[in-house]
């Protein structure tokens, strides 16, 4: 279980998120939409621990494991996963290479064995062939090159790889056209269960036609303002945020 | 010592130069003693240079002309640490002597230069300018080199040339390599220079290399000598009608550490690559300097260097292409970064473009920076703890400099010299 409560951030002496209270239970998936300057996006980079996002108040727990307390590589560890909006391109970083080194770093702290460069390509290409990935993105450099729907599959892919607890989802259906949004969504679809749990940050309802939330956030200026069950979204989609937002307050 | 010092900064080079003049090869060569007498007197009137000379503003020799060194001529018989082969022939020198026990040659028109000084005396300084001061203190006292011929359409495959500094000494040694590469030849050069932990020698080679008429030279230099070494090289290079020049210089050892290329490309379709990669730890300077000379139309060249600055380090980046009137349809390439890891770092980066041709392609670009915030984290949000994250994209900015070496061998080298290097001081930075 995921608990965030009265989460309050300021980036460069502003708050941007105001008490921010939220909990997403194992196994369900929740959806947080807003409109743009909401605070969505600070909301997934204070969870993963971006420096510069400075938590002023409140707590973010995971299964009772104090998140803010850890390092980013710490909370990927505890089970946290940031799909993020903007995959960095790394040049020279072979994506093989990054995806196992990442692999591995999470299994050691699970206890678990490392893999080998053979078991750890028998792996990864299984996982290839459900996000109808080509195989040869795991030659490329991370990222570099690849077309916005190749950038979020990618992401998609680390994470049915790393296999989190929880993972928030930041507007991972920006930039795709609707084959690769129906990808990406199976692929989170796939990893749904009772030891998966995922926040969905997105701008439109589109993305919730394809992964149906349990529950839907209205976040506005920092704060949650309303929540309902996903005919909450087509509403959204309908009125647009005004409606919706002036009825709230 | 008895150094006289109104002979100036160098007064202790022509003191010993002065004691060995008559010992030296070719001391009974006219011409060779005429050289070695000339660099003497431009030593002695104008010394080896401060920063006020403009060449070398950012690099200060003081340290080096302080350092004590000792004879250049004490030959070392015993066993040596060698790296590890990488190719079946090898010319090997310890201590500046060319050591025929450990070297093989089979199949080469390979000598030292010693051995055969009289037959190659006219050449001296002819490819490389007697006004370059690292070229002038090379005149006077070298002692050896590798004197070699690829004869016209023979493709050499790879030699190694290996300089090891053998003790805790600090030796001055001055090599003269000869390298001429007849029309249509091949040769892959890989060179590797290290030292034993500790030494504070001074390693002060000068290249003659001469590449005909479609000939292709490919030359590594896998600079690691010790961190209290001084390094301070000087290639002089000709390149021929369609001939290429692949050189590569990893700087990755030394105090003080330059390598300096001047090449000439002389015929139409020429071509010329001059990569680099500098890795410079607490308490050391690395310098690149280059400057490429385009004559003649139709010439490409291309050049990238990195330099990576751990600690409080310096790094120097020189780099200036000239393109003569005549040489039209130049096309030209250059990019230098640096990656600073610590707040005491710095790099001073100078590019310099001379275009006198008006139909020309050069482009430049020089950047430098910390390491990248948003790759640290990304990295970091898949597990990835931060040390392994810093070195994965410290190594990822290196192996784009390195990738470009076609040998295999050679870039394993590099890619070898780059990881010892990371695991020796990655921590500290």
């Amino acid at each position: 279980m995921l608990r965030i409560e009265n989460l309050t951030a300021v980036i460069d002496g502003k708050e941007i998120l105001k008490g921010i209270t939220l909990e997403v239970p194992d196994g369900e998936v929740h959806a947080i939409m807003g409109p743009n300057g909401a605070g969505k996006s600070t909301l997934s980079y204070a969870l993963a621990g971006r420096e510069g996002y400075e938590i002023t108040g409140g707590s973010v727990t995971l299964n009772g494991q104090d998140l803010l307390e850890m390092e980013p590589e710490e909370r990927a560890a505890a089970g946290l996963f940031l799909a993020f909006q903007y995959p960095v391109e790394l040049p020279g970083v072979g994506n093989a290479n990054f995806l196992r080194t990442a692999l591995n770093a999470i299994r050691r702290t699970r206890g678990e064995g490392e893999l080998d460069a053979m078991q750890f390509l028998k792996v990864a290409r299984a996982r290839m062939k459900e996000l109808s990935m080509p195989e040869d993105m795991l030659k490329r450099g991370v990222n570099v090159g690849f077309s916005g729907g190749e950038k979020k599959r990618n992401e998609v892919l680390q994470m049915a790889l790393l296999q989190p607890k929880v993972a928030i989802m930041d507007e991972t259906d920006s930039g795709l056209d609707i084959d690769a949004l129906r990808i990406v969504a199976d692929g989170v679809n796939a990893l749904r269960g009772p030891g998966f749990s995922a926040l969905v940050i997105t701008h439109y309802q589109r993305l919730l036609n394809h992964i149906v939330p349990d529950r839907v956030h209205v976040l506005a200026d920092g704060r949650i303002v309303t929540s309902g069950g996903p005919e909450l979204a087509h509403r959204l989609e309908a009125e647009g945020y005004a409606g919706v937002l002036d009825e709230a307050a | 010592m008895n150094i006289d010092a109104s002979q100036g900064n160098a007064a202790a080079f022509l003191h010993r130069y002065d004691g060995l003049a008559g010992r030296l090869p070719g001391a009974g060569i006219a011409v060779v003693r005429a050289l070695r007498d000339a660099a003497a007197d431009t030593l002695r009137a104008g010394g080896l240079p401060s920063r006020r000379v403009e060449a070398w503003r950012y690099t200060d020799l003081a340290p080096m002309l302080r350092a004590e060194f000792r004879e250049a001529l004490t030959a070392v018989d015993g066993a040596v640490s060698m790296p590890v082969a990488r190719a079946d022939r090898r010319a090997v020198f310890v201590d500046g002597r060319f050591r025929a026990d450990l070297s093989s040659l089979d199949g080469l028109v390979a000598a030292s230069l010693a051995a055969v000084i009289e037959t190659v005396a006219g050449r001296l300084n002819t490819v490389a300018s007697a006004s370059q001061p690292m070229v002038t203190l090379n005149t006077l006292l070298f002692e050896d080199g590798l004197v070699l011929e690829v004869p016209e359409g023979v493709d050499a495959g790879r030699l190694e040339l290996l300089s090891v500094a053998s003790g805790e000494t600090a030796s001055t040694v001055h090599p003269r390599h000869l390298i001429r590469l007849a029309r249509g030849a091949r040769l892959v050069l890989l060179e590797t220079a290290v030292s034993a932990n500790g030494a504070r020698h001074l390693h002060n080679p000068v290249f003659e290399i001469e590449v005909a008429q479609d000939a292709k030279l490919s030359h590594i230099r896998v600079q690691r000598e010790a961190a209290g070494a001084y390094h301070l090289a000087h290639l002089g290079v000709r390149v021929e009608e369609g001939g290429t020049y692949d050189g590569f210089v990893l700087n990755a050892g030394g105090k003080i550490s330059r390598s300096e290329t001047h090449l000439a490309l002389l015929g139409p379709r020429a071509a010329a690559h001059l990569n680099g990669a500098q890795l410079v730890a607490d308490g050391q300077l690395a310098d690149m300097t280059t400057a490429l000379d385009h004559t003649a139309p139709n010439c490409a060249s291309r050049q990238t260097v990195k330099t990576v600055l751990a600690g409080r380090s310096r790094g120097v980046f020189q780099g200036k292409i000239l393109v003569r009137r005549e040489a039209q349809k130049t096309d030209g390439y250059q990019m230098n970064q640096a990656l600073l890891l610590s707040e005491e770092a710095e790099i001073d980066s100078k590019p310099q473009l001379e275009i006198y041709a008006d139909d020309v392609k050069c482009s430049h670009g020089a950047t430098a920076g910390a390491l990248d915030a948003d790759s640290l984290f990304y990295l970091r949000a898949r597990g990835i703890p931060a040390d392994t994250a810093r070195s994965m994209l410290v190594r990822a900015f290196l192996q784009e400099a390195v990738e470009v070496v076609e040998d295999e061998p050679s870039r394993e080298a590099l890619e070898e010299a780059v990881a010892g290097w990371w695991d020796q001081h990655g921590g500290a930075a």
